[in-house]
């Protein structure tokens, strides 16, 4: 049976979560051993057509362009993962989706006519059916390898949707928030990232986006109880996954 | 006289989207375009009216592969602004994860993106079939610059430990130490890389290139320096943009660099050799003589050796600073935030990366510009396709598209940088 064949597509992004990939230093040539890497365009120029097995994207979805060249994507591709913030709910970039993008336009470009993009950027999900979404700002190397494993042997990946806490509490790392009285939005963030941020002895600032069924407005009052005001809490959930809907909804309460 | 056009939709093996578009009437080139069609993200735009504190976290995504570059550029500039100075054990962590991010990132590119173009090939894949051994040193080497990302930044994309004033944690001495065999061993592995790469046949090509990078006289730069060209230019960061500006052009989601006269400026390890060879290691310079280069390098397809060469350095010198280090304590110098105006200018992998904020008294940011290096790079590329499509016309279509992908690549452009990039079409008449 022939290798199958894996895609790598890349939409609105820094490229960081490709670059993942990339980064599997000591499992690339045992991955390219096994898979057909069949597009790839930031690490290849061999193109070769669909249908593909699995098709990774990476990015948002922000131009009129790229929501038909999404829906190519799908229909090329048997199972069709997201990988990152910027894929599974919109990145940074949809600070935007708050704000006047014609405004935006103005500011940083100075003919702002020959910029063509969408007033939003919004996750592959909302414009094609997604078979799984790979959190992270960026991804964790050691979920995806998990994920690409999973999916060869036709398993279900193991990727917790449980709270980033549980990663500090099996770390056996002391709670930020409750002991040093840093801003942490770890209970309401989806564990994955291996409990980096309190680690290093700061808060999460959430670039896993929600976790399952968070309760943030009870941690907000927590966050307003340590001091801080309506717009730190605004920007706190505004940031990499501003857009994932518990986040968003959570910051505008305190626009 | 007939048309010719030649054209790639999408580049491959750079970083983002971007797209080449040549249109020649007969021998004559009618226009050259490196067209960025990576979507815009306003970075700039939503910055403002955000808390100050947050600009190395948000600006790092402006690029997954030169994030600390972001990071560092952020930092100096709000630093600025707000009248801080870290300490020399915060300047010199610094620089040893900076020396990380050259690592990974330059053998990334030297190897994996831009060694293919040199052996016909379509990927680093490619070449492990027939050079399993080059490959597996490359990925070690790349793995090492990330070890320093993580051991120092917390991980190797969009690291999490950096902050304004410094670090939130400094480093475990052990750990620090513990990559020094490896650092070792990459000196030695990055030189044999330069002396293999040598060996490629090189396309003739070069120009009186302006080359501006930062200057030092006392170490390579990376962190420090002022701005400086094999021109005559001299200048301090407050003053970039009395001497630079940018332009928008309607094939690019990126805006163009170019100095205040209207011409075209080379940044990355090109400009940084020429401009201050004199501070490599001597160790660094033989494997420069060795491999045949001098002290100026004009041949844009050489700029391969010239990046490996500064892998070497930068493995060179991360293992001087890891035998040096002492944990900064505290591991953050802390301020009050003030109005004010920063700058800040760091040498990215790929040239010189420039940050500018305003805050208000509160350390929001009232004001932000980036002037990423693939910006200030593109219109020296539009001219050297030029060129390079000139010399080699008599060339097949399908030869003189791959010799303009290599001609962009020399500039290991990333595209995602610039928009915070390209397609290539060749029209010939």
């Amino acid at each position: 049976m022939a290798d199958p064949k894996l895609a790598v597509w890349k939409f609105s992004s820094c490229d960081g979560c490709q670059l993942t990939l990339l980064d599997c230093e000591d499992e690339l040539l045992e991955i390219a051993g096994k898979l057909d890497i069949a597009q790839f365009l930031e690490a290849s120029s061999a193109v070769t057509e669909g249908p593909y097995d699995i098709s990774l994207v990476e990015g948002s979805i922000t131009t009129p362009h790229d929501v038909k060249r999404i829906k190519e994507v799908r229909a090329q591709s048997r199972v069709l993962i997201s990988i990152g913030a910027c894929a599974t709910a919109g990145g940074i970039q949809a600070l935007r989706n708050f704000a006047d993008v014609a405004a935006f336009t103005n500011r940083v470009y100075t003919t702002p006519e020959y910029i063509e993009t969408l007033a939003t950027s919004t996750p592959i999900s909302a414009h094609v059916a997604v078979d799984f979404e790979l959190r992270g700002c960026p991804v964790s190397k050691h979920q995806l390898l998990e994920l690409i494993t999973a999916k060869l042997a036709a398993r279900k990946p193991r990727v917790p949707t449980t709270s980033q806490c549980t990663e500090c509490k099996a770390a056996g790392t002391v709670c930020v928030m409750v002991a040093q009285g840093f801003p942490c939005l770890g209970p309401v963030t989806q564990a994955g990232c291996g409990n980096l941020c309190p680690s290093h002895g700061r808060g999460c600032y959430g670039c896993f986006g929600p976790k399952l069924n968070p309760n943030a407005p009870a941690l907000s009052l927590q966050l307003a109880d340590l001091g801080l005001t309506p717009p730190q809490l605004r920007d706190l959930y505004h940031s990499y996954n501003a857009a994932a809907p518990a986040f968003d909804t959570e910051g505008r309460t305190h626009d | 006289m007939t048309e010719r056009i030649i054209q790639v939709d999408a580049l491959a093996r750079v970083e983002g989207e971007g797209a080449l578009y040549v249109r020649m009437k007969g021998d004559m080139v009618e226009k050259v375009e490196f067209r960025i069609f990576e979507p815009p993200r306003f970075f700039e735009a939503f910055l403002e009216g955000r808390d100050a504190l947050e600009t190395p976290d948000i600006t790092s995504r402006i690029c997954g592969i030169c994030p600390i570059a972001y990071i560092m550029g952020a930092c100096q500039a709000i630093e600025m602004a707000w009248g801080l100075e870290v300490t020399p054990e915060i300047a010199a962590l610094r620089r040893l994860i900076y020396c990380g991010e050259w690592i990974q990132s330059h053998t990334l590119h030297a190897v994996m993106l831009h060694a293919p173009d040199f052996l016909g090939l379509h990927d680093a894949i490619q070449i492990a079939q027939a050079q399993p051994d080059l490959v597996r040193q490359a990925l070690r080497l790349k793995k090492l610059g990330n070890t320093i990302m993580e051991v120092v930044g917390g991980r190797a994309v969009h690291p999490v430990n950096t902050r304004i004033g410094g670090f939130y944690k400094a480093p475990d001495p052990e750990d620090i130490r513990a990559m020094i065999p490896e650092l070792d061993w990459g000196a030695e592995a990055a030189r044999a890389l330069v002396l293999a790469f040598a060996k490629f046949d090189f396309p003739q090509d070069g120009t009186d290139y302006t080359f501006v990078s930062l200057v030092d006289r006392e170490r390579y730069p990376i962190l420090q320096g002022r701005i400086g060209s094999n021109r005559g230019l001299d200048i301090d960061v407050t003053r970039f943009n009395d001497h630079f500006t940018e332009t928008h052009v309607s094939h690019s989601n990126a805006l163009q660099g170019r100095m205040r006269d209207g011409s075209a400026y080379l940044v990355g390890p090109l400009a940084r050799y020429a401009n201050n060879y004199d501070t490599l290691c001597p160790t660094v310079q033989a494997t420069a003589r060795d491999a045949g280069l001098g002290r100026v390098v004009t041949n844009p397809f050489q700029s391969i050796l010239v990046r490996l060469i500064e892998v070497q350095y930068a493995c060179e010198e991360a293992a001087r600073l890891a035998r040096a280090y002492v944990p900064p304590v505290p591991a953050h110098i802390d301020t009050p935030p003030r109005a004010g105006v920063g700058h800040g200018i760091t040498e990215a992998p790929r040239g010189i990366c420039y940050h500018r904020y305003e805050t208000d008294t509160e350390g929001r940011i009232m004001a932000a510009q980036i002037v990423p290096p693939t910006s200030q790079n593109q219109p020296q590329i539009e001219e050297d396709l030029t060129r390079v499509v000139t010399a080699n016309r008599h060339l097949p279509d399908a030869d003189l598209k791959w010799r303009c992908e290599q001609t962009i690549r020399n500039y290991d452009p990333c595209i995602s940088c610039a928009t915070h990039f390209l397609k290539l079409r060749v029209d010939r008449d």
